[in-house]
């Protein structure tokens, strides 16, 4: 069977080097650098305007002056007090870049950055991609989204290397610090509502005041494809508003053409490692405000390792368009009437946001940590209470990243450095969370603590810990999904013959399962098995022939890791998936707290063996994949939730069939 | 109308050295060769001792005589002596080249000189068809050169082709009918033996319309309309002129002109192209403004078909009797049958035309402008916008000595650098402006335009500018074969849309140009280039030229064609048409279903199934 055809190896993709940023800060003035001359690169249609003369083009666009007319209509109220409310939600929203402000935040985190982290790295080359796609074309950033850190960060580099500072869209929770709020509109940010649904005016502002900002190549524009912080580190199923905004002008011919840049960052050590972990566990997550910011001050004292940052290859809207979408569908309406995209469009949007989440993970720096933490996960999970021998982490740790990197992992492994030293010097940043003593490693799941707990408590103890240890984890999953899902599929299958069309079928339904959980571009079934089976094949796990699939002998070991890597979400799914045939009545909003109470329940009876399934994150993920799957309805309204047993039975069955 | 004998109105077209003057089965024949043809707009006299045989080019554009190249000192040159610009030398055009292109005057390209008789298959002919043509006395013709000049019209890759001495299918016959009543012959003689017939008129054709289709197995006859070339009456009670259809535009005005009238349509290849061409492929002339495009000066057309003859019964300046006909005909591009006479609403020849330009800082301003002026609807008889990379073209077009050319850009050069400082070389842009009308109202109207124009930063440039950027669209058409022996190869191609999508599908298109070429494998960077050349009440029509160097491409023509399908791709995709003026035939036909449905591709195929059912006329272009 020929794979090659489809994709190409892993293994072979080049990827540039990385420069440490922070070099240079260590070494010169940080003030100086603060003031420095700062001349990007713009876009070369540009025509320079004011912040002001901008929000003026949008309350005088076509666009809104259409919708603003509509809504008159509709309101029974004049036209001069909707444009009048236009105003007041662009006033609430709009950014107001300043040097000024940048200069300042440059001076402050270059003392914050040397004091966190060791290094900055940067691929260079990148950035000179990105100067060119700037020049050429309006640019949309898209970096992935693991920490608070990250916009921040983002200026600063765009900054340091005299590229066009972006305008952000940020979410209106940053608002409520009033001091830090402001200063970052001035650095930039814009403030979209959480959710404005129905409200067509504020859609309408919010829309062309990104589409002008784009079309003029103002600067660039960014976001979050992912919407909001993974507090799991895996990637988030892409949300798709702003992409469609963004993708708009280029489809209704407006511009010529638009570049997408994925951008990469990965943190050694998060700075909000143990707060996800809280979060995910149902500690509700602190309203953002300045104080408790500065209280973060404690951070300031730990060395949270090395930040890689990778700007991807810009990708050409134009070119995911070809042949893709038929542009001429917008002949035949004005373009300042807002329509609905159809579904072509948003079929052809929601694969051009999955691309591009992939390709942010794909360049994502994983450090040995995170091999690290699958070790130490899966033997936690096999109850081995006294720990792994240093040696025999080691020895795993050096087998799994070499699977790793046939699977084409960006690994950050130091070569010339013995094995066992890279590994004290990982854990050792990490001592937070693992536990060595006598040669021994385990995670610090004992943790010390004031006065009687509860054996609640103390298992939530743990589970902070099992959680930020999986966020490391998670960083990699994206690496091993694929062939996950394969050797899960053939786990299940009938032991002897394995039989391709069983393990087709078992690894289209884990796969179809599993999508809201992992990055699994929609309708690419047939290529990720290939996918997957190529790369068994190649790494000689796996031999197959026209029907069937064989296990090589040292394919075992192989399968087994593989196997166990999906475990935690396929017991998770399982146990949400028994709760609810448990239930007759349940609200949406009830069933977090009450799935936990149940995980919890069988947790501490030993009946489940994961304990990270406490994760809210996969319970949603869970719920939401029911929903899609018709096991679950929503009933509207009422937010209550009507469950097909049957089905939910019947799911709970495959998914434990082993 | 004893003003208009025969004799006086008879024109021998320009195919003289193809009509059959010495066969003796042509005894009828004896036409005086016409002095030359002077139109009134540009072109000087032209002397009479000029050989027949070498008025048109038979691998280029136009007249043999007139023609760039670069002279011994490696300055570039008009030859000839019909245009303004004729005998001149041309100092920028040689850095202009070469800057534009990176073209080099050692790398030449030349054309084969002479055409090779033998490299012509010889002619299929349906003896019976030919003996009972010659029982009616229609002069015809199977001579090589005859054939081969009525093969092609004037798009790229037919040229290229001719340069290089390859030639095609050509058609096997050439037949001159003489008036209406000869062609009804050659139809009916066609249907009875089975003979595909294509029109020919001028042979301007930019859409591979008159190539004749590789798969035809029937005896191919070219039906040449260049001897029906009357003036048949004037009635100036109603200002219109009955005329036979293979006249070519440039005679039609100046004999309309002889009375005092003229049709005022003016086409650019309005030296060459005959009404029956425009007719057929639903034509558009500069000054549409106050004359109206082809359908709106045509008020009867006689055409006649397979079927028999269709016309209307009266000359009624409107009718509601269902769909109009006309309208089948009217861009019927030769699929259905001969149009053979045609009224046409005349005017009284303008009292007073005064040309005009104005600079704007940007195109942007440029097309604004224009949109206002559409919104007013004020145009003047003519209203054109150059992009900056045409305004750049323009420049280096300008003769040496010459005080009607005096110096639009050093005069223009001094006051943006003196007075309007702020205006971008490299971005500004130029209109060009053609009033018509009494003196009064011209000037009247002339002081609305610009004041409009001065709106959106537009200074006036002169009457010179305006002028020389009409005369430069005759004389256009003659430097693709300049370039042609230089490794460089063009076109131009155009398209209507609204409004609104005016600057987009002008900037994406350029920029989809430049990438394409890049993608293909050209080495240099291409000229992209458009102009806007008409407004109507809810859009505009948008001329691109582009041209690139070819050195070091394999299959420089297919480049190019992969590269005109792309910009026309990007067109549709944009919002544009798929031809404002210039027909569908055969080169964008793959477009026609996307553009007019299935269900309009069905009634056009309904029509001709009805008219021609054999395919008689069966030039394949549109459907």
């Amino acid at each position: 069977m020929r794979y090659e055809v489809l994709f190409e190896d892993p293994m072979l993709k080049k990827r540039d080097d990385f420069e440490d940023m922070l070099e240079e800060r260590r070494n010169s003035s940080d003030l100086r650098y603060a003031l420095k001359c700062y001349t990007p690169v713009l876009y070369k249609g540009l025509t320079p305007c004011k912040v002001s003369e901008l929000k003026q083009m949008v309350l005088q666009s076509d666009q809104l002056g259409y919708v603003i007319t509509q809504v008159s209509k509709e309101k029974g109220v004049t036209s001069d007090e909707v444009t009048g409310e236009a105003a007041a939600i662009l006033e609430e929203m709009a950014q107001r870049l300043q040097l000024s402000t940048v200069r300042f935040f440059a001076f402050t985190l270059s003392k914050v950055f040397k004091t966190l982290f060791r290094s900055i790295c940067i691929n260079e080359e990148g950035l000179q991609r990105l100067q060119q796609a700037i020049h050429n074309h309006p640019v949309v950033l898209l970096p992935s989204h693991r920490s608070y850190m990250d916009f921040l960060l983002m200026s600063y580099i765009l900054y340091t290397y005299d590229l066009a500072l972006p305008v952000i869209a940020a979410g209106m929770d940053f608002m409520g610090m009033k001091v830090v709020g402001e200063m970052l509109r001035m650095s930039g940010a814009f403030f979209i509502r959480r959710s404005f649904g129905g409200d067509k005016l504020y859609w309408a502002v919010f829309s062309e005041y990104v589409k002008i900002m784009l079309k003029n190549g103002y600067a660039p524009v960014e976001f979050f494809l992912e919407g909001t912080r993974s507090r799991t580190a895996k990637s988030l199923t892409p949300k798709l508003g702003l992409l469609n905004i963004v993708m708009d002008p280029f489809l209704k011919g407006e511009v010529f053409d638009i570049s997408l840049v994925p951008v990469s960052i990965s943190y050694e050590r998060t700075l909000e490692e143990a707060l996800y972990a809280r979060e995910l566990l149902g500690v509700p997550k602190p309203k953002e405000s300045t104080s408790g910011l500065f209280k973060a001050r404690k951070i300031l004292s730990e060395d949270y390792g090395s930040i890689h940052v990778y700007f991807g290859q810009p990708v050409s809207v134009r070119s995911l368009a070809e042949s893709r979408v038929n542009r001429s569908q917008f002949n035949l309406i004005p373009r300042h009437i807002p329509t609905r995209p159809s579904e072509e469009i948003l079929s052809f949007v929601n694969d051009s946001a999955y691309r591009l989440v992939r390709a942010q993970e794909e360049n994502m720096v994983l450090k040995p940590w995170v091999l690290l933490a699958f070790v130490l996960l899966q033997k936690q999970a096999a109850e081995e209470k006294q720990g792994t021998a240093l040696d025999e982490l080691t020895e795993q740790a050096v087998w799994l990243r070499d699977l790793s990197r046939q699977y084409g992992a960006f690994l950050h492994w130091p070569d010339h450095i013995p094995p066992s030293e890279v590994v004290s010097s990982s854990l050792s940043l990490h001592r937070g969370l693992v536990r060595i003593s006598e040669g021994r490693v385990q995670l610090a799941l004992e943790q010390e603590t004031r006065g009687a707990i509860t054996p609640e408590e103390e298992l939530l103890n743990k589970a902070v810990v099992i959680l930020s240890c999986a966020s490391y984890r998670n960083q990699a999953l994206n690496v091993f999904i694929r062939p996950a899902l394969l050797a899960s599929a053939i786990h299940t299958a009938a032991s002897n013959r394995k039989r391709k069309t069983e393990i087709y079928n078992s690894f289209s339904f884990l796969r179809n399962m599993f999508s809201n959980e992992f990055i699994l571009c929609p309708g690419a079934t047939v290529q990720d098995f290939e996918e997957a089976c190529y790369l068994l094949v190649k790494t000689g796990t796996l031999q197959i022939n026209q029907q069937e699939v064989l296990i090589t002998e040292r394919g075992h070991r192989t399968l087994a890791f593989l196997t166990s890597v999906l475990d935690p979400f396929l017991q998770g799914y399982q146990v949400v998936c028994r709760f609810l045939c448990e239930q007759d009545g349940l609200t949406e909003k009830q069933f977090i707290p009450a799935v936990r109470k149940f995980i919890i329940k069988h947790l501490l009876t030993g009946r489940l063996r994961y304990t990270e399934v406490l994760s809210s994150d996969l319970q949603k993920n869970a719920l939401a994949a029911l929903i899609r799957l018709g096991a679950v309805q929503k009933i509207k309204g009422y937010g209550t939730l009507k469950l097909n047993k049957v089905m939910l039975n019947s799911l709970e069955d495959t998914l434990g069939k082993k | 109308m004893s003003g208009f004998s025969d004799n006086i109105m008879r024109l021998s077209g320009r195919m003289l050295s193809q009509y059959p003057a010495q066969r003796d089965w042509d005894g009828k024949l004896t036409m005086a060769p016409h002095p030359g043809i002077i139109p009134t707009f540009s072109i000087v006299t032209l002397s009479d001792n000029v050989p027949e045989q070498e008025i048109m080019k038979w691998n280029g554009w136009g007249y043999s005589d007139s023609k760039f190249l670069y002279n011994k000192k490696g300055q570039a040159e008009f030859t000839g002596k019909r245009y303004r610009l004729s005998g001149m030398i041309i100092p920028g055009l040689r850095e202009w080249m070469e800057s534009t292109f990176s073209a080099n005057l050692q790398h030449k390209t030349p054309a084969a000189p002479i055409l090779n008789s033998s490299a012509v298959q010889p002619p299929t002919l349906n003896e019976a068809f030919l003996k009972e043509l010659k029982s009616t006395g229609i002069p015809f013709s199977h001579d090589a050169e005859d054939r081969v000049f009525r093969s092609h019209g004037h798009c790229l890759h037919e040229i290229f082709a001719l340069r290089e001495g390859k030639i095609g299918r050509v058609p096997d016959l050439v037949v001159w009918p003489n008036c209406h009543n000869d062609v009804v012959k050659i139809v009916e003689l066609a249907c009875k033996h089975n003979v595909c017939l294509i029109p020919y008129g001028g042979g301007t054709s930019v859409s591979s319309a008159l190539e004749c289709p590789p798969e035809e197995t029937r005896s191919i006859v070219s039906l040449d309309t260049s001897q029906m070339n009357r003036i048949l009456w004037i009635d100036e009670k109603n200002l219109t002129a009955h005329v036979e259809a293979g006249i070519v535009g440039q005679d039609l005005e100046r004999l309309l002109n002889e009375s005092g009238y003229c049709t005022g349509h003016e086409p650019d290849s309005m030296e060459f192209s005959s009404l029956g061409g425009w007719v057929a492929t639903r034509a558009s002339g500069m000054k549409k403004n106050i004359y109206g495009n082809i359908e709106d000066l045509v008020v009867h057309i006689k055409m006649v078909t397979p079927r028999g003859v269709i016309e209307k019964s009266c000359q009624g300046p409107r009718m509601s009797t269902g769909p109009d006909v006309h309208h089948f005909i009217m861009g019927s591009e030769g699929t259905l049958g001969v149009v053979t006479e045609v009224t046409m609403k005349i005017r009284p020849m303008p009292e007073y035309q005064k040309y005009g330009s104005v600079v704007f800082p940007n195109f942007e301003m440029g097309v604004a402008c224009l949109r206002e002026v559409a919104r007013q609807r004020c145009a003047p008889a003519s209203i054109r916008l150059m992009d900056n990379e045409q305004f750049k073209f323009g420049h280096a077009l300008k003769p040496q000595v010459s005080s009607i050319f005096t110096s639009f850009l050093d005069g223009l050069k001094k006051f943006y650098i003196t007075k309007f400082k702020g205006f971008d070389p490299n971005r500004l842009c130029v209109a060009t402006l053609l009033f018509e009308g009494d003196r009064e109202k011209v000037l009247q109207h002339e002081k609305q335009v610009y004041d409009i124009a001065a709106k959106f930063g537009g200074l006036a440039a002169g009457e010179d500018n305006g002028q020389r950027g009409y005369m430069l669209t005759f004389v256009i058409a003659y430097l693709r074969d300049l370039g042609m022996d230089y490794y460089v190869i063009g076109e131009s191609f155009e398209t209507s849309m609204p409004w609104d999508r005016v600057l987009d599908i002008c900037r994406n298109v350029k920029a989809r140009i430049v990438r394409e070429c890049k993608d293909k494998g050209v080495q240099f960077p291409p000229l992209s280039t458009c102009r806007v050349t008409q407004t109507y009440d809810a859009g505009a029509c948008v001329y691109f030229y582009f041209a690139f160097n070819y050195r070091g491409l394999s299959d420089p023509v297919h480049v190019y064609e992969q590269v005109e399908h792309a910009a026309r791709e990007e067109i549709l995709a944009n919002g544009g048409s798929l031809s404002h003026h210039h027909g569908v035939g055969k080169l964008r036909k793959e477009w026609m279903r996307e553009s007019i449905s299935s269900v309009g591709m069905g009634m056009l195929k309904s029509v001709k199934d009805y008219v021609d059912p054999n395919n008689i006329f069966g030039n394949r272009n549109l459907l």
